[in-house]
């Protein structure tokens, strides 16, 4: 095989290419922490809520997590448009990503809260706290920390799955990608880049987990021992 | 129907069909590389563990579209003339081998280790340890977790949209163009997943609960 490498495509591609990781670690960054509140809120509403609540909670994530993530994008997308709603492909694309993140995690988080040993809750009963005192200060510190490593791998899952978000003209990173091999004709080495760079970010990404674990989680930080 | 046409769904029933062949593919090809991928993660040799675990972290740190454009891209590099369908199962096999070998490798650590010891005791050699005693007990544990997957994999196929392949996702994108219907068209599509989905889905929760069961 002779097949011959041209990277030249970095020098005069490089601020598309640059635009394009920005782009991908706008939408991570911007969907992550309201896709793990509505996570939560669900996991909540599941485990606690009315009947009524339990049920549709249920059937969101249900909905969610059986139909791919490019049809629910599809869906807003299109959808909203045909209602006459313009909210822009980048709106579009966090919507749909929080909304998909809201109900994996919502699983997790529910796998957390049930995990709490019950002495924990008795405890905290036993010093007259209030509901919502233990909810914010025993049971999600205790929660978040226990599923943390499946939190993060979800997290990354979710930055990876941004790159579906070109198919309606978010220009992330693998759009740059298509832009970039439709003129040079490249391909296959253009995607060999792109693949390194989304390496490159997913180890990035959960660096800066681990890092927020360290100082969120008092506890992890001062023991150093898992919970 | 909804101001789509009984043709116009049919041609989803289409896609789907294609969805279904691509995903078996996909598990089929996975369940092959993933295997040797899962003993090599648990083997005792250095540099075998290593090489896997370079190549589950790798897969698992790129993108399935990604890896679409690679495969599709490199394969025409060898002088093939790439159809969609091989490169998207390839892309398939690569993405599912990861996922499943690390699935298969905690399948196999989870067998007690008092297993591996006591056919130690009853002089098996290392293969027939491996073949008659843990391989019956981690199949038992992995069905939970790989019928789990497949509901990845058949989601996970829609991203072959990326390189013009023509399933479920594709077809519905063409229709929606036709028509400019997407909430019938998407919901339809939707629809057909959650169907070949959710039992699946529901099958790995029975199964495990079973499970959970017979070990209480």
């Amino acid at each position: 095989m002779d097949y011959v490498f041209d990277f030249s495509f970095l020098e005069s591609f490089r601020s598309e290419i640059i635009n394009g990781v920005r782009l991908t670690v706008m939408l991570t960054v911007v969907s992550i922490l309201p896709g793990f509140a509505l996570g939560t809120a669900c996991a909540v509403g599941r485990l606690y809520g009315p009947r009524w609540l339990q049920t549709a909670v249920t059937i969101y994530v249900e909905a969610i997590r059986n139909t791919p993530l490019i049809i629910q994008v599809f869906w807003l997308f299109f959808g909203l448009t045909v209602l006459g709603a313009r909210i822009g492909p980048f709106n579009a694309a966090v919507i749909a990503l929080v909304i998909n993140t809201g109900a994996y995690s919502a699983e997790i988080m529910r796998a957390g809260f049930q995990a709490i040993p019950k002495g924990q809750l008795e405890a905290a009963n036993c010093l007259a706290m209030t509901r919502r005192q233990i909810f914010w200060n025993i049971q999600l510190p205790q929660a978040a920390e226990l599923v943390y490593p499946a939190l993060v791998s979800q997290f990354i899952l979710m930055m990876l799955a941004t790159s579906i978000m070109s198919q309606i003209s978010v220009e992330e990173l693998t759009g740059v990608g298509y832009q970039v091999q439709s003129i040079t004709f490249r391909g296959f080495d253009v995607y060999l880049v792109i693949a390194v760079l989304y390496l490159a970010l997913a180890t990035m990404l959960r660096l800066c987990l681990h890092g927020a674990a360290q100082l969120a989680f008092t506890r992890l930080r001062k023991l150093r021992t898992p919970l | 129907m909804l101001g789509v046409s009984l043709d116009q769904y049919g041609f989803l029933v289409q896609g789907a069909f294609w969805t279904v062949v691509l995903s078996l593919m996909g598990f089929v090809g996975g369940t092959i590389v993933g295997l040797p991928v899962a003993l090599a993660r648990i083997s005792r040799g250095w540099f075998l563990c290593r090489l896997s675990s370079v190549y589950v972290q790798f897969v698992q740190g790129i993108p399935l579209p990604v890896i679409m454009f690679v495969v599709y891209f490199g394969v025409s590099i060898y002088g093939f003339d790439v159809n969609a369908l091989v490169a998207a199962a390839i892309a398939m096999t690569l993405y599912s081998s990861a996922y499943l070998g690390e699935i298969w490798k905690g399948c196999i650590q989870a067998v007690p280790k008092t297993q591996w010891e006591a056919g130690e005791c009853l002089a098996l050699t290392n293969l027939q340890r491996f073949i008659y005693v843990i391989l019956p007990q981690a199949l038992r544990i992995a069905v939970p977790p790989t019928v789990g997957f497949l509901v990845q994999i058949v989601k996970n196929t829609s991203y072959s949209v990326v390189i013009g392949f023509f399933d479920l996702t594709y077809s519905a994108k063409i229709l929606n163009n036709a028509t400019f219907k997407p909430f019938v068209i998407f919901t339809a599509a939707a629809l057909i997943y959650f169907a070949i989905c959710f039992p699946l889905s529901r099958y790995a929760r029975r199964f495990e609960l079973r499970l959970h069961r017979r070990n209480a």
